[in-house]
């Protein structure tokens, strides 16, 4: 039996760039699935029948990490060690600290029952939808240099470095946006998963 | 001279069937030469009604038998069991008001119904349907059968499935697969018409409420996203017109026959199908006689939409929900495929038709396109069917319990399956050696709101200091959705043992159980059954010995023989009354060679056929 490998890029044979053609990764994905599939192999023995899963949870975990940026780029952080830290949402970042003290004074206004800060969240809502937006045009930058040097020099380690602070402020903004939008329609309490947006 | 290969991989005849094990029917297929096909029974028929009967003589009896005695010994006799699969007593309390299940008592982590004065779970009956479906098809292909693929509604979560395929198991049948029933549906239909496109299912059963999402591309049948209702059926809608009707014979004959269970099957059956009726015609009669009584009562197909408008609105929030989920808008979807009985009803139709802006196809049988497309699976699995391939999703997000009752999540839903996900684990106590892990599935933040599915007790953790031990869980999702977890020891790279307790349905060992008793319950059964066959030979036999006694040729005999014929039949009728039919059967053999030169000399004589029914060697 072929032995597995647990990276994603190998996985795919895909270079380890944090730009992804996404019609390429859709198709090895289909391939892979073609190749590996456990309805593939339930007419062999246990052992190939247990790699099939194993593979087809490699295939299946790697193309939900590869397809998205913002997973793709912690993944790749993480195996060029720059884990993506725990202290992720306590800490504002500094640049946000004005706008994310007011924001906290609309919330718990509108907490309090005055239905006036529902329209100032709504326009904070787009104000940090804005703020996303511009990280994401940030974070295509940092790929592009990222993408452009030389695995493992000085450059891309810099480019990392940057993209993992990006990063951060990104999934803080994420919360925000989360706790906005859970103050203005409280009934919908379905969490949206964060992972496919941007 | 040539030597023979023999390929046991071909001489393999028995074939994997493909069942749609409904709420309210079900059904068995299997994939013929020219596509996949619906088996019928003796009869002719295809649908085996899901409705289960304890008879008086003590058997489990599935389909048109149990649907009759649903009429006259409706409190041996269940139905609609599906919405009671893997679920808790404390889930079921709206079930409960509107069917008429009989909970038998202890039934907090397993439910328990009593029929007559036995009590069955949940798997236990649906495995009785099933048995009945294999029957129709062993009888049908001639060849046993062994291997199942089970359709379950998407949204099934893990306990739902686990359940499903216990009763596969309890029912003698390897599920090889549980596959979606919309994701089937899709099957059977991109099987039919579709080639490449976006394609949305929608699968409104007896019991049921699903809507899935799919891309097919170049036979690759990619589910993009799921949502449902595993409580939202054609039986709450025969439940709100079954309210009506008894409230009118409330008024009219001045009697509660809510509380006569006869009486309320007779006029479900009634109210059924009139509901039916009206998917065809604008107007028609509920009519019930009934213990010398008669209720009828008209009803537009105007009225019944009103009524039935909160039902159908139900079934809209998911596939609006499902469409968000698959970042897609209703123009993005080409066609639209309609599945389950409940879809033949025109409000559901136009419903549906105004969400997702397109004409829904209605041209497939509603009731046979899941079955179809489990037989298109077992093809596939049997390697009949190439080219396809299913790749399905997970409906429910899966977490663990964290502090302060907050469910992390591990794997999101509408993840494709086979999913993992791994987790480091440490103690928080000097020298513990357990950890307990709290698995929930659910969308929810708190674990209160999420559906706990089991608790994994990490056990013989080798004792350190806290915080120092690091145990790798790895959630694997497989592909019938149902959760698989292994653990290791990281630094010592041991497999970890972990215990399964699980908050709903059987443990392993209570399966286990089952099915060794349904193996003995059958052996039993053929015991029973060779020994009533010994003792009607027992009877043929002596009755003939005791004729022939009176024949001329009896007294010819020389005294011993005549002795020996005695005790023969002493021996015989003493161990008559015995349990052991190889006892019987050798004393029967033993009076056939005592009397056999009686025979032979009662022939001569020509007094031929005053021994019938023994044998003459």
């Amino acid at each position: 039996m072929p032995t597995l490998s647990n990276d994603y890029y190998e996985f795919f044979g895909l270079a380890r760039k944090l730009n992804v053609d996404q019609a390429e990764l859709q198709k090895r994905f289909y391939e892979l699935s073609r190749q590996w599939h456990p309805d593939r192999f339930s007419r062999k023995s246990a052992a190939e029948q247990a790699q099939a899963l194993e593979a087809t949870a490699i295939l299946n975990d790697g193309y939900r990490t590869l397809r998205n940026p913002v997973r793709r780029a912690e993944y790749l952080l993480k195996e060029e060690g720059f884990p993506i830290g725990e202290q992720r949402s306590k800490d504002v970042p500094a640049e946000l600290l004005e706008e994310v003290f007011e924001l906290n004074m609309m919330l718990e206004e509108l907490k309090e029952g005055d239905d006036s800060a529902r329209s100032q969240l709504e326009a904070a809502q787009q104000n940090f939808i804005g703020l996303r937006d511009s990280v994401d045009s940030e974070l295509e930058k940092l790929f592009n240099k990222y993408d452009a040097s030389e695995p493992r020099s000085e450059t891309a380690k810099q480019a990392l470095h940057e993209i993992r602070g990006v990063l951060n402020r990104r999934r803080y903004i994420e919360n925000l946006l989360r706790d906005v939008d859970r103050a203005i329609h409280p009934a919908g309490a379905q969490t949206e998963p964060v992972e496919d947006r941007l | 001279m040539s030597t023979f290969q023999i390929d046991f991989g071909e001489s393999r005849t028995s074939k994997i069937v493909g069942i749609d094990l409904g709420t309210t029917n079900s059904l068995v297929a299997v994939m013929g030469l020219t596509g996949p096909e619906i088996i019928e029974d003796s009869e002719g028929r295809k649908i085996v009604p899901s409705i289960v009967s304890l008879t008086d003589d003590n058997r489990l009896v599935a389909g048109e038998q149990a649907r009759e005695l649903l009429l006259t010994r409706p409190d041996r006799t269940v139905y609609s069991v599906k919405r009671l699969m893997g679920r808790g007593v404390q889930d079921i309390q709206e079930e409960l008001k509107l069917f008429p299940f009989r909970i038998a008592e202890h039934s907090e982590s397993v439910i328990k119904l009593r029929l007559g004065e036995r009590t069955f779970t949940p798997p236990e009956i649906s495995a009785a349907v099933l048995r009945q479906l294999k029957d129709n098809a062993e009888a049908a292909l001639g060849t046993p059968v062994s291997e199942a693929v089970i359709t379950v509604p998407a949204y099934f979560n893990d306990a739902q499935r686990q359940a499903t395929k216990d009763a596969g198991r309890l029912a003698g049948l390897e599920v090889l697969r549980l596959v979606n029933e919309p994701t089937a549906a899709s099957l059977a239909y991109g099987l039919d018409k579709r080639k490449d496109g976006i394609v949305a299912v929608y699968d409104f059963g007896g019991g049921t409420f699903d809507i899935s999402i799919l891309r097919l591309h170049e036979g690759i049948f990619e589910v993009l996203a799921t949502n449902g209702d595993t409580h939202l059926g054609g039986d709450d809608i025969d439940n709100l017109l079954l309210r009506i009707a008894l409230e009118d014979i409330q008024s009219e004959w001045r009697e509660d026959l809510s509380l006569d269970s006869e009486g309320v099957q007779r006029l479900r059956r009634a109210v059924v199908q009139a509901k039916e009726q009206l998917s065809f015609v604008p107007e028609t009669t509920i009519e019930l006689s009934y213990k010398g009584k008669r209720y009828q009562r008209v009803i537009q197909r105007e009225l019944f939409e009103r009524l039935i408008a909160p039902i159908v609105e139900r079934t809209l929030e998911p596939c609006r929900s499902c469409l968000s989920d698959a970042k897609l808008t209703p123009e993005q979807i080409d066609e639209v495929v309609m599945v389950g009985g409940s879809t033949r009803i025109p409000l559901v139709r136009a419903a549906v038709e105004r969400l997702f802006k397109a004409k829904p196809h209605t041209e497939l049988n509603p009731d046979e396109v899941v079955a179809l497309g489990a037989a298109v699976q077992a093809g596939i699995l049997a390697g009949d069917v190439e080219n396809k391939l299913l790749l399905d999703v997970t409906p429910l997000s899966l977490g663990i319990e964290t502090m302060g009752g907050v469910v992390s999540k591990l794997i999101h839903r509408n993840s494709t399956i086979p999913a993992s996900a791994t987790e480091t684990f440490t103690t928080a106590v000097d020298g513990q050696r357990n950890v307990l892990i709290h698995v929930l599935q659910g969308e929810r933040e708190l674990v209160k709101d999420c559906r706990s599915l089991a608790r994994f007790d990490l056990k013989d953790i080798d004792p350190l200091p806290a915080g120092m031990a690091r145990i790798e869980v790895r959630f694997l999702i497989d592909a019938n959705g149902i959760l698989n977890v292994t653990a290791r020891d990281a630094r010592t790279g041991k497999e970890q043992s972990v215990e399964v307790k699980p908050s709903y349905g059987l443990t392993e060992d209570q399966v286990e159980a089952m099915i060794r008793e349904s193996f003995e319950k059958a052996e039993e059964d053929m015991r029973e059954r060779q020994l009533r066959e010994a003792r009607v030979e027992a009877d043929n036999i002596l009755a003939a010995t005791a004729k022939a006694q009176k024949s001329d040729a009896y007294p010819a005999l020389a005294p011993e023989e005549r002795n020996a014929i005695e005790s023969a039949i002493r021996d015989l009728e003493s161990v008559y009354r015995g349990n052991d039919h190889h006892v019987l059967n050798e004393k029967i053999e033993a009076l056939n060679r005592a009397t056999q030169h009686l025979a032979e000399s009662m022939m001569n004589t020509a007094v031929r056929g005053a021994l019938k029914g023994t044998k003459i060697d």
